[in-house]
């Protein structure tokens, strides 16, 4: 597998590595180097990578990949409840979890393609979605959320009735108050938390180049430029396509694992149908079938989220002091229906103006340019251009 | 808030089984009903189109939010001071006239209030045409040689912007909206098939249904028996062929998109005294909706008609006590379920057409 990486590639990779690790700094003037919101750059960028598997190389639209980030939550927050706070058991078990799930309801939706298999897994994450709300309340707690409790108090208090933690008792440990999770003694909030999710996600992009270059991903980008032709081929295209949907999943098990890990709390809302909508945006917005693209749309929706919904009509007033007194008024409250509560008419919009113009997304906006500035050299690039991103636009 | 039927209770005996499987039915008929005005338009546009519109909630809900806007409208009024009367202060009562009482008369001015819902179907009408026409024109026109993907992602954006947008203007709670006073109580349907007064059910419910059933009826007579219909049926079938015979088919499927988006508009309006609506009803109701057809069949106008009220139907079913002893958390999903089933059982829906997006 490593084989058929290039020089290129491993390039890449190291620049992705330092341009992750160095974030906190790179960030610190766009006023994003906080690790909350650097630690949401992280996940939603493994979130993104993994969709792109499915949907980036194989053309396949999946609506319900949100589910599997409330299966890797619940599963996570119930792994620090019954067993243990450290993070490593979680994690594995949230994609064990999320990747068994996604083999059933990626075994029976791929039966069909198309926008049938759209509704198939929308269908799907709405019955997960209803279930949690509704009959799941003993394992999901409903509205309220998922929560860890602590066991007792105070070092001399009797067991309450909260949780079990087997393992950590076993191992002695006491604590006091609710317990943080941890990775072998390191609390994960914070920048240990941040660069704990950065590197899973360098590691995630890592697997994600590999699957790309494979030949497994040569398959993949095959059943989306002509799936008919390989079926006469004789190849069952099946198979490859529930490997990929099955590995989308665990990466969004991974991803709803680490969203318990930095604050262990699951709730349904996480599997709505708009949270898929958002990570089909992230990865359309930069550059479905790219590697670097998924990571960069998580890394730019999350941050105008952040930006555009902590803006209010002062700062409006502020930004727009160059207008007339007169015309200011108008101008703050259409401008005030973008930004704060509005920040998703921002994101409904961003979706249609990408789509509309640039469905390649950035990367493919990138290229282009980069394409106008090496036009000296117009054929070699033109066989550059039969990238997914370019023949998804072309179909 | 919204009118609710009134429930059986509970151990009446096997007698009253036909009584409850009966009120079963008339509960989902009204649900079913939108369902299948939404469906229906959805199915139009696919099968003439070819465009899978998931804006096509947001068209129900711009429908409900015109029955909001004509009862705001009405009530508009200027404050005098009573001279004569009190209030419970003390204070001159201060009485507030809308201004259609001053240009109607009293009697017309209270008449419009009162009928404001069934009022607001035309001004459905006439909104919904040239926002239907103006989103045909403006946005999906260019949309129809994109992959289904792009087109699915395109209105779900617009779907977002447009519920934010009344969101921003109306707030993020329900408005509930009341049913003229006549229909405003509950009919008992049961003393009309001599099986006892066990079988009572709101009015305005029943309306619901026969309004719907009336569109409906409307939109297939409309589609059957004038040249219009006939083309853009000859439409539906082959595209190129009708294009081949010199006949404009993009206008005209223009025309077919501000008739769906008309029938979505309608269809909301007359739901808002049965649920109140906010910005988020057209998505609640578009995800069902969009089962609904796959269920029908895509590009299949009876199917989408048939599902609609089957599954109305099948999941106040579900939601019966009992059922949901038995299986619980049934009611939440019964639909969905069915849509998984009937998809891998039967690819082309319930009536869906051979050579209709069959992959």
């Amino acid at each position: 597998m490593l084989k058929s990486l290039t020089r290129n590639d491993w390039l890449l990779l190291i620049g992705f590595t330092a341009v992750v690790l160095l974030s906190p700094w790179t960030l610190e003037p766009f006023g994003a180097a906080y690790p909350d919101i650097l630690q949401k750059f992280a996940i939603f960028g493994i979130f993104a990578i993994g969709f792109n598997i499915l949907f980036g190389l194989t053309g396949y639209l999946s609506f319900g990949h949100a589910a599997f980030i409330g299966v890797g939550s619940y599963v996570s927050v119930w792994c620090f409840k019954l067993l243990t706070m450290n993070v490593v058991p979680a994690l594995m078990l949230s994609v064990i979890v999320a990747g068994l799930f996604a083999l059933i309801i990626g075994y029976i939706s791929l039966r069909r393609s198309g926008i049938y298999f759209s509704i198939l897994t929308l269908a799907f994450a709405q019955m997960s979605y209803n279930l949690a709300y509704s009959v799941l309340t003993p394992i999901t707690n409903g509205e309220t959320g998922l929560q860890v409790r602590a066991i007792r108090s105070s070092p001399d208090m009797p067991l309450l009735d909260g949780d079990i933690r087997v393992i950590d008792q076993a191992l002695g440990i006491q604590e006091v108050g609710i317990p943080f999770t941890n990775l072998f003694g390191l609390r994960m909030s914070g920048y240990e938390g941040f660069y704990f999710c950065a590197v899973i996600l360098i590691i995630c992009f890592f697997l994600a180049m590999c699957i790309t270059k494979s030949n497994f991903g040569t398959m993949l980008k095959a059943i989306k430029s002509n799936q008919n032709r390989l079926n006469y081929t004789g190849i069952h295209t099946r198979p490859y396509l529930i490997a990929a949907f099955v590995i989308s999943g665990m990466y969004a098990g991974l991803a709803g694992s680490l969203m318990a890990i930095t604050d262990p709390i699951a709730g349904a809302e996480r599997m709505q149908w708009t949270a898929s909508g958002e990570v089909v945006l992230m990865t359309i917005l930069g550059g479905a079938g790219t590697l670097i693209g998924p990571v960069l749309g998580a890394g730019m929706i999350k941050f105008a989220e952040q930006k555009v919904s902590s803006w209010n009509t002062g700062i409006l007033n502020d930004v727009f002091s160059f207008v007339p007194d007169t015309l200011r008024p108008i101008v703050v409250d259409i401008s005030s229906l973008f930004v704060g509560e509005g920040w998703h008419m921002t994101l409904g919009l961003m979706f249609m103006l990408i789509v509309i113009f640039l469905p390649g997304g950035l990367m493919q906006g990138i290229n282009r340019i980069t394409e106008r500035m090496n036009s000296t050299k117009p054929a070699a690039r033109a066989s550059d251009a039969g990238s997914p991103a370019a023949a998804a636009g072309k179909e | 808030m919204g009118l609710r039927a009134v429930r059986l209770p509970s151990g009446y005996g096997w007698l009253n089984t036909m009584d409850a499987i009966l009120l079963q039915i008339l509960n989902g008929l009204d649900k079913g009903g939108a369902y299948a005005l939404i469906a229906l338009g959805l199915t139009l546009v696919f099968g003439t189109l070819g465009v899978v519109n998931f804006a096509h909630g947001a068209l129900f809900m711009l429908g409900a939010f015109c029955a909001v806007t004509l009862r705001t409208v009405l009530n508009i009024s200027y404050v005098t001071i009573s001279e004569t009367e009190k209030d419970f202060l003390g204070n001159p009562l201060k009485i507030q006239v809308p201004y259609i009482q001053d240009w109607f008369g009293p009697d017309v001015a209270a008449f419009m209030i009162n009928w404001s819902v069934p009022l607001s179907v035309l001004v459905a009408v006439v909104v919904m045409t040239c926002v239907g026409i103006a989103m045909e024109r403006g946005l999906i026109k260019h949309f129809y040689k994109r992959v289904h993907a792009d087109q699915i992602l395109v209105t779900f954006g617009l779907a977002i912007v447009i519920s934010e947008i009344v969101k921003h203007y109306y707030g993020a709670n329900p408005i509930p909206q009341a049913a003229p006073e006549a229909f405003s109580g509950a009919a008992n349907v049961g003393s009309w098939f001599g099986l006892g007064d066990n079988i009572v059910y709101p009015w305005w419910r029943l309306i619901y249904f026969m309004f719907s059933a009336a569109v409906i009826a409307a939109v297939f007579a409309f589609l059957q028996f004038t040249t219009f219909g006939m083309v853009v049926r000859a439409g539906m079938q082959d595209r190129e062929t009708v294009g081949l015979l010199g006949i404009n088919i993009q206008r005209r499927f223009t025309i077919v998109f501000g008739l769906a988006a008309v029938v979505a508009g309608v269809a909301g309006a007359m739901y808002t005294p049965i649920l109140p609506p906010d910005y988020n009803i057209g998505m609640e109701f578009l995800v069902l909706s969009f089962v609904v057809v796959v269920v029908g069949g895509m590009g299949s106008l009876g199917g989408a008609v048939l599902a609609g009220f089957l599954l109305g139907i099948l999941q106040s079913f579900a939601s019966m006590a009992w059922v949901k002893d038995f299986l619980p958390g049934i009611d939440q999903i019964i639909i969905y379920l069915i849509a998984v089933v009937v998809l891998l059982t039967l690819p082309r829906g319930l009536m869906g057409r051979k050579g209709v997006m069959e992959d």
